[in-house]
């Protein structure tokens, strides 16, 4: 067992099977599914309101998720801890499999644009803001709609999983062409 | 809006364990690193392709057949406004192909070395904020539009569910027998 949880690599199969064994417990146990770029609205809202709080309370969007000041909803709920933990998740499974790997530019980017640290952050940066803008718009990102919503086989989430898969594979290759399957 | 910040211990001890097992799933299956989504768009390495898909078939198949059986399992189905899903799902695809990660594996892989991933969450914490700021907008201009609410492929057609289920493990289990078979001429 041990040595299974050590090991550098799962095959994707496996690692796809037990995510979707794991949104049995989620959905049967906990009535949830699994999802991400919710609590990334609710940590926005609530670190927006420390410095403007009466703007935060007065958007739609934010008092969708995090209630009134009348009624507040919980900003660190079952989705919040969720995320929280799946950094550490992570990180327990780099440590177990003795990972050393550092990445500040990665080779592909580097190829494109040059090895410049503060360049790839910001690209990093703006990459960010775009995704999560348009997860929002969508109503999910790629675990909510692509795996939680695709696998209920919700029409918006399909909608979603595919364009997310063209809008990707059009921007990668304006980006980087055919030259960057050398880099990957 | 701030009086309760935590939910409950239960529902946050069960969120925790949700997102461990997922956080460890994710990095050992490689999708913690940014040549790996990239090499998916690029068409090159298909191992996102492989884990999604299969989580969607493994992931239904349960589902379904514990509502078959009778068991209390609510799907949570969310709104068909086609026009943000698409154009979201667009957008989310751009974004995603510069940062090199999506939101859950974003996270992930700051745990799994990656330093730009940082720069990467702080930007969707900003994505997050504009897009409350524009939608108002978006609601009344963009997300009305080809609303069919709460729509999934059996309502819409009228057909089982397992039509879906099936067709979907269908084209999991083919495309992942010439993917490999591919894959293998290829090395």
């Amino acid at each position: 067992m041990i040595k299974i949880l050590r090991k550098d690599r799962w095959s994707p199969y496996l690692v796809g099977t037990g995510i979707g064994m794991l949104s049995w417990v989620t959905f049967a146990w906990m009535n949830k599914t699994l999802g991400v770029s919710t609590t990334m609205v609710r940590a926005a809202g609530a670190m927006e309101s420390v410095v403007a709080k009466s703007h935060v309370e007065s958007n739609a969007y934010f008092v969708k998720y995090l209630g009134t000041a009348l009624e507040p909803k919980p900003v660190f709920e079952w989705q919040f801890a969720l995320v929280v933990m799946l950094f550490f998740g992570a990180l327990l499974a780099a440590k177990l499999a003795g990972s050393k790997f550092e990445e500040q530019v990665p080779g592909l980017w580097a190829w494109r644009f040059g090895s410049s640290k503060w360049i790839r952050y910001l690209g990093a940066f703006l990459g960010g803001v775009i995704l999560l803008f348009g997860a929002r718009m969508a109503g999910g990102c790629t675990s909510g709609h692509g795996i939680s919503g695709a696998l209920q086989l919700a029409v918006s989430s399909w909608a979603f999983f595919l364009s997310m898969i063209v809008g990707g594979a059009i921007t990668a290759f304006i980006i980087f062409g055919k030259g960057g399957r050398d880099h990957v | 809006m701030f009086e309760n910040f935590f939910a409950d211990p239960v529902t946050l001890f069960k969120g925790a364990l949700a997102g461990l097992v997922f956080g460890f799933l994710l990095q050992k299956g490689g999708v913690t690193r940014y040549r790996v989504i990239l090499g998916q768009f690029l068409l090159k390495n298909f191992t996102v392709i492989k884990v999604m898909l299969t989580a969607i078939v493994v992931g239904g198949v349960g589902i379904y057949a514990m509502r078959a059986m009778g068991l209390e399992v609510a799907l949570h189905i969310k709104n068909a406004a086609l026009l943000g899903n698409v154009l979201g799902g667009l957008i989310f695809g751009v974004g995603m192909a510069i940062l090199g990660f999506c939101p859950g594996t974003g996270v992930a892989a700051m745990a799994d070395g990656a330093r730009h991933a940082i720069p990467g969450v702080l930007g969707m914490l900003v994505g997050a904020a504009l897009y409350a700021e524009a939608y108002p907008f978006l609601k009344s201009e963009i997300l009305g539009i080809g609303d069919f609410g709460k729509a999934t492929l059996d309502s819409v057609t009228g057909l089982s569910p397992w039509w879906f289920i099936a067709l979907t493990a269908v084209i999991a289990i083919v495309g992942f027998v010439g993917l490999e078979r591919w894959e293998k001429r290829r090395a």
